[in-house]
């Protein structure tokens, strides 16, 4: 015990008098996890509150184009300059002047017109019952309105904008539908059949357990657990660079002189860099509670789940730091574990769910990520964060996360004695 | 007491053996000087001496205790000095030679006590709370031998000790092991300083392409030998003159 104390203290004393390495330990995640929010919130806020300057190109001049304008001049999304030159506007989204073009192809408003009122007038012969309505089928080619997108933007950009757009045109194509219907049914204009008001809407419902509170999820309630995690796992760099400049350093070759095991050596160290990881997770959880609603970004919310959320940075920072002690026994070399430390924790939070969520991941990749640390983490945060779940419920993941770190331990160890056996 | 029996060791890969069939005794109090080129196999003997190598073939005991049965206990026995200078930069002198007492088991009071008295022997009191990047390379090395010595080992290994230190550290080095070794402490030490050897050790061994080629008293050595005046002669004469770079 009193040589763990003094591999403690002095693996404390090693940390305290690296002013440089303290900062980039806790300012560096702040830095990130602030960035990332202000960034992803600055992002949905763009497209909710922001509107887009967009170009039109309107080769229509009908009804529907007209309708299309409207809708996109109302819209919370757009501002609409409209263009001529189709070729001009081609250009000035392929330079990256307008982020989106739409064009509304010619005669649009007739032809569709034509092929509802065909459509209209065919149902209702079949009612009447004539029997060879073919002829009145109408044949043009379906008509196209192109969307001109800044090759810079990105693809869920894309999509969102396609699948606003393609809703706007199917409404338009229904209401004419109705109008064509309304007018073969009736002489007086006026008169309302039908009611052209969407009948199905969505209501976003998140659900909650019996009893608790509701959490509504926003850039602040994914971002500090995600990059929380992301920092924690960050510390098996200083870990396996400390670990290795001991051995450049000769203290090691003294140690392993010495009547000391590996595993007090490995358990100094782990006592101090795991509570890096806390201090590291707390100052995470104050700047989600006092600084981001001072710089405008959502509150963190952690009513009732503050020591939940502390045992599982807990868990986590032993999976982390058993990563870093096993890299820092195998490493010999700064240049060998730097860059292998730092790109591996990357491939853990890419596989782990922290920039692209596990189920969107390819079939494979999502096998994967059930090895990932960083998705047992993730996993475990979420359920606390978002899920309000309790103890009973998290358990299977920081019982991954701890056998993580007892395996990695025991490896580091065996590793240890058979390189340096006697 | 130490007890080398058909010690050899063979390195991964290696064509020939680095250190071949070692035999040797060494008595208790004994100041034993191992002596020999670059690449002589000085190091790998007493790395393997001291715990850091496995040998390939071959047995020691130190104060009666197999290394192979022994191991931990073996470690309380003995002291190492390496090469280097295995301390930590960024702390004080006072917290290396704290941390590295420790894990021999020493603690509060004697801990304390044992690492004032030897920075005081040394010349160093007035630098036990300075960082040891600030330290000069002899006060490095005086540090280096504190932190091998002060759980009182029965035997101590020393690798080179006072290579590339000023005189005065030197000279100061020597008399603390001399006083150590007055003490009862038996000293295995390494080195290419001859002069220092000749006058230090009770014994010496020149070693060269890993065997023992000759072992004896210094001065017996050197009358020993024809046409030789000092140990330095007897060196040469033995392991010739030709350069000995070693990669």
């Amino acid at each position: 015990m009193h040589k763990l104390l003094a591999s403690t203290y002095k693996e404390f004393l090693l940390l305290t008098r690296d002013i440089g390495g303290i900062a980039v330990l806790f300012l560096m995640p702040l830095l990130l996890v602030i960035t990332i929010t202000i960034v992803q919130d600055g992002t949905f806020k763009t497209l909710k509150e922001t509107k887009i300057p967009i170009l039109l190109v309107d080769n229509d001049h009908g009804q529907v184009s007209k309708k299309i304008r409207e809708t996109l001049k109302n819209s919370d999304q757009f501002t609409v300059e409209i263009r001529s030159d189709e070729k001009k506007v081609q250009e000035s989204i392929q330079n990256g002047e307008y982020q989106l073009a739409i064009v509304i192809p010619e005669n649009l408003s007739k032809d569709l017109d034509s092929k509802v009122s065909e459509n209209v007038a065919s149902i209702l012969a079949k009612f009447s019952g004539e029997d060879d309505i073919s002829e009145r089928k109408w044949k043009a080619n379906a008509k196209e309105v192109k969307l001109y997108f800044d090759p810079a933007t990105q693809f869920s950009f894309r999509n969102s904008i396609k699948s606003g757009i393609d809703q706007m045109v199917s409404k338009i194509e229904s209401q004419t539908i109705y109008k064509a219907f309304q007018e073969e049914l009736t002489d007086d204009p006026s008169e309302e059949i039908f009611d052209t008001e969407p009948y199905i809407r969505f209501t976003e419902i998140v659900p909650s357990k019996e009893g608790k509170t509701a959490v509504i999820p926003n850039s602040t309630q994914h971002n500090i657990p995600a990059w929380s995690l992301f920092a924690i796992f960050f510390i098996i760099l200083p870990l396996a660079i400390n670990m290795v400049k001991e051995k450049n350093q000769g203290t090691f070759v003294r140690l392993r002189t010495q009547p000391v095991s590996y595993a007090t050596v490995l358990g100094g160290k782990t006592l101090v860099f795991l509570s890096v990881a806390l201090i590291q997770f707390t100052l995470m959880i104050l700047v989600g509670l006092y600084l981001f609603p001072l710089i405008g970004l959502p509150k963190l919310d952690v009513a009732g789940r503050l020591p939940l959320l502390f045992v599982v940075a807990f868990f986590a920072g032993l999976a982390a730091i058993g990563l870093g002690l096993l890299l820092g026994s195998i490493a010999k070399t700064q240049e060998q574990s730097a860059p292998f430390g730092a790109t591996f924790v990357v491939i853990l939070a890419a596989i782990g769910g922290v920039w692209v969520p596990v189920f969107a991941m390819p079939g494979f990749m999502q096998t994967l990520s059930q090895l990932s640390p960083m998705n047992w983490g993730l996993s475990a945060f979420y359920d606390v964060f978002l899920r309000n779940v309790g103890m009973g419920e998290i358990l299977p993941e920081i019982s991954l996360l701890f056998g993580f770190f007892i395996l990695t331990v025991i490896v580091a160890i065996i590793y240890n004695e058979r390189k340096n056996a006697v | 007491m130490i007890q080398i029996n058909n010690l050899s060791k063979k390195y991964k890969n290696a064509d020939a053996y680095s250190v071949y069939n070692i035999d040797l005794v060494i008595e208790e109090g004994e100041i034993f000087g191992l002596l020999g080129p670059n690449g002589a196999g000085k190091t790998t003997l007493i790395s393997m001496l001291s715990s850091l190598l496995k040998p390939s073939s071959g047995s020691f005991s130190i104060n009666g205790l197999d290394y192979r049965s022994n191991r931990n206990e073996l470690k309380h026995h003995i002291g190492i000095v390496p090469q280097e200078y295995a301390l930590y930069p960024t702390l004080t002198a006072f917290e290396n030679l704290s941390y590295f007492g420790s894990m021999y088991g020493l603690s509060g009071k004697s801990l304390k006590e044992g690492i004032e008295q030897n920075l005081e022997i040394l010349g160093l009191s007035d630098f036990s709370n300075k960082k040891i990047k600030t330290f000069s390379g002899g006060m490095k090395r005086r540090i280096n031998l504190i932190a091998g010595i002060l759980h009182k080992p029965k035997v101590l290994f020393l690798d080179e000790p006072t290579v590339g230190v000023d005189v005065q550290s030197k000279n100061a080095i020597i008399e603390h092991l001399l006083t150590l070794n007055k003490k009862g402490t038996t000293i295995f030490y390494t080195s290419h300083h001859l002069n220092e050897a000749e006058h230090f050790c009770t014994r010496v061994a020149i070693i060269d392409n890993g065997e023992l080629i000759v072992i004896g008293r210094p001065r017996k050595l050197i009358d020993d030998q024809k046409g030789a005046a000092d140990l330095e002669d007897v060196f040469l004469i033995h392991t010739g003159k030709a350069l000995r770079d070693h990669a």
